[in-house]
C-alpha cells in the first residue's frame, strides 16, 4: 500500500503510523457521559469497504493524515491533511 | 461410522470402500432451538458441547462458505496455555485441557501433538518477566519451566546464540504446548457435532437478524428466513458486520495476521519456538513445512493478504534467530481476518438482546481456544450464565473499565495489541 501525504506527496506506507478510525477529528465532550466516550474510544463502525482512518507521517512531515480506503482492496482514494478535515 | 485401528485395517484390504462422508449435508429447517451464526473452530465446539453437554440437538451451525475453509484452516496451530492475567489463564488451562481428551472425545485424530514451547528472552528484563509469568502458569496448574542458554542450547541447538544484538539468554519452556492439524479439529467437531443431530448448513450467509421487542426470533439467510428461540454469533472477523445486523456496535476492529509456509523439509524444529525481540515463531508440521507467522500488519483490512513490510520483518527476525532455514523456500502466504479487541482479549457474552449471544474478539488467539470457547460458550447459550473458566470475558468491561485483561501491559486501546 502506498499513501499520498498531502505535504510529500505518495510514499511507502513504512514511512506511517496507523491511529485507527478517524473517530479522534469528533472527539466528545469530556462531561459527555460515560457512553459517548465508550463510543469514542472502544466501539467500531469496522467496515468491510469504504473506511476513514488516521495516518502518521511519523517517517516524513509528522502531519496526521485523513485517508479514504478500502479495508479489502486496500486501494487509497483520498488524503487529506487532519487539520483541514477538521475544520 | 467409529474410526479404529482395525477399521482402517479392513477398510485398506477391502479397496477403500466403506468410507462415507464425515457429516451430512441437510436442508436448512424453517425452526430450530439454537441457531449459531458461523461454522468455523469455535461455531463448530459451540454446536458440539452444546449436543454433548446439554443434550440441545436441535441446532443449526449456519456457514456462508465451508467447513474448514476459514481461519480455521489456515492459521499456525499452536495449542498452549501460558497466559498471565486472570480471567485468562483460567480460560487458556480449561482450553488445553479439553484438548488433552479431545481425540478420545471425538474419536478423531486432530494430531494434538504437545511438542512443547519455548518463548525465547534476550535480556535480564524479559528474563524477569518470563520467570513471573512461569510462576503464574505454575500457580495455575499448568507447567513451565525457566531454561538457561544452556538449557535452551540441549533443545535448540541450531539457533544463533550470540547473534550481536540478539543473544539468547534462556526461555520459558511449556512443555505441555504444542500444535495440532487445523483441519482435522474442524472436520473433528463438524463430525461430532452431526453425529450427534446438528445440521451443518454451508454455504448459507446470515443477511439479517430479526429481533421482535428486544427479543431474537431468527435469522434471514442467502437459504430462506430460519426461526430460531436462541442465536449464537461467533463469525471472529466478520463480528462486526454480523452484529451490526442487531444493530450493535462492537469494540473490536478487523487487522490482518500473515502467516507463511514453506516447501516440505525433513525433521529439524522438534518445538514451537519463538523469538523475544521480534514477531517471529515457528513449528514445523507433520509434513515437513516450517510454518511460522508474525505480528499484525497493523491497519484495518479485511484484504486476506498482507503487505510486504512485515513479510520483510518476518523473515529478518527468522534469520537472526535460526539463520539454517535461509535456503528453504517459502511456498505460500496468507492473510487472516482477525477481530482484535482493545485489550487483547475475548468476549463471551451475551448482548442485552434477548436470546441473542457473542462469541468475538479472539485477536490473533482463536485456534487454541477452539475447544474452551466452544465449551463455555455452549455453556452460556444452554444455561444463559457463564461458565466459570469464561466469566472475565465481559462485553461491558471497555465501558466500565472493570475486568480489563491487558496481556502485553500496552494500554487498553485499539491498535496497541
Amino acid at each position: 500500500m502506498r499513501i499520498t501525504c498531502p505535504i510529500c506527496g505518495e510514499r511507502d506506507i513504512r514511512e506511517f503510523t496507523y491511529q485507527g478510525a478517524a473517530v479522534a477529528l469528533d472527539r466528545p465532550d469530556p462531561e459527555a457521559g460515560d457512553e459517548a466516550w465508550d463510543h469514542y474510544v472502544h466501539l467500531r463502525e469496522n467496515p468491510a469497504g469504504r473506511t476513514r482512518d488516521l495516518w502518521y507521517h511519523s517517517g516524513g512531515c509528522s502531519a496526521w493524515v485523513v485517508v479514504t480506503r478500502d479495508t479489502v482492496t486496500h486501494e487509497v482514494f483520498d488524503t487529506e491533511l487532519a487539520e483541514e478535515a477538521k475544520a | 461410522m467409529r474410526f479404529s485401528g482395525l477399521r482402517v485395517l479392513k477398510e485398506g484390504l477391502t479397496g477403500n470402500k466403506g468410507w462415507r462422508p464425515h457429516w451430512r449435508d441437510p436442508e436448512p429447517k424453517s425452526d430450530y432451538d439454537i441457531v449459531i451464526i458461523g461454522g468455523g473452530g469455535h461455531g463448530l465446539s459451540t454446536a458440539y458441547y452444546l449436543a454433548r453437554e446439554h443434550g440441545l440437538t436441535n441446532v443449526a451451525v449456519l456457514e456462508k462458505g465451508y467447513i474448514g475453509g476459514g481461519n480455521v484452516g489456515r492459521n499456525t496451530t499452536i495449542v498452549r496455555a501460558n497466559y498471565f492475567l486472570e480471567g485468562n489463564s483460567q480460560f487458556y488451562s480449561h482450553s488445553l485441557k479439553l484438548w488433552e481428551g479431545l481425540e478420545e472425545d471425538l474419536n478423531y485424530n486432530v494430531m494434538h501433538s504437545q511438542r512443547g514451547l519455548i518463548n525465547l528472552f534476550h535480556s535480564d528484563g524479559q528474563r524477569d518477566a518470563f520467570a513471573r509469568r512461569g510462576n503464574m502458569m505454575n500457580s495455575q496448574g499448568d507447567d513451565a519451566i525457566l531454561l538457561d542458554r544452556e538449557g535452551v542450547r540441549k533443545e535448540l541447538p541450531y539457533l544463533d546464540f550470540d547473534n550481536p544484538r540478539f543473544p539468547v539468554y534462556g526461555g520459558l519452556f511449556h512443555p505441555r504446548g504444542g500444535t495440532a492439524r487445523h483441519d482435522a479439529v474442524a472436520w473433528g467437531y463438524a463430525r461430532g457435532a452431526d453425529q450427534r443431530g446438528v445440521d451443518l448448513i454451508q454455504n448459507c450467509e446470515v443477511t439479517g437478524i430479526d429481533i421482535e421487542n428486544g427479543k431474537v426470533r431468527g435469522v434471514q439467510t442467502t437459504r430462506g428466513a430460519i426461526r430460531a428461540k436462541k442465536v449464537g454469533i461467533v463469525v471472529a472477523g466478520r463480528s462486526g458486520q454480523v452484529a451490526a445486523m442487531a444493530g450493535m456496535r462492537l469494540p473490536i476492529e478487523s487487522h490482518i495476521l500473515q502467516a507463511f509456509v514453506t516447501e516440505g523439509l525433513k525433521p529439524c524444529i522438534h518445538h514451537v519456538v519463538s523469538f523475544g525481540m521480534g514477531h517471529f515463531y515457528m513449528s514445523q508440521s507433520d509434513k515437513g513445512g516450517l510454518v511460522f507467522g508474525g505480528d499484525l500488519d497493523f491497519y484495518a483490512s479485511y484484504a486476506q493478504r498482507g503487505n510486504l513490510p512485515m513479510k520483510e520483518h518476518v523473515m529478518e527476525a527468522g534469520m537472526a534467530l535460526m539463520p539454517m532455514i535461509g535456503k528453504a523456500k517459502v511456498l505460500r502466504s496468507w492473510g487472516g481476518i482477525m477481530d482484535m479487541t482493545p485489550d487483547g482479549s475475548p468476549i463471551i457474552d451475551k448482548t442485552g438482546i434477548d436470546g441473542l449471544y457473542i462469541d468475538c474478539g479472539w485477536c490473533y488467539g482463536g485456534f487454541k481456544a477452539v475447544p474452551g470457547s466452544g465449551h463455555c460458550f455452549a455453556h452460556l447459550i444452554a444455561q444463559d450464565r457463564p461458565h466459570a473458566a469464561a466469566e472475565k470475558y465481559r462485553l461491558d468491561r471497555f465501558r466500565t473499565g472493570y475486568g480489563l485483561m491487558d496481556e502485553e501491559g500496552t494500554g487498553p486501546q485499539h491498535n496497541l495489541h
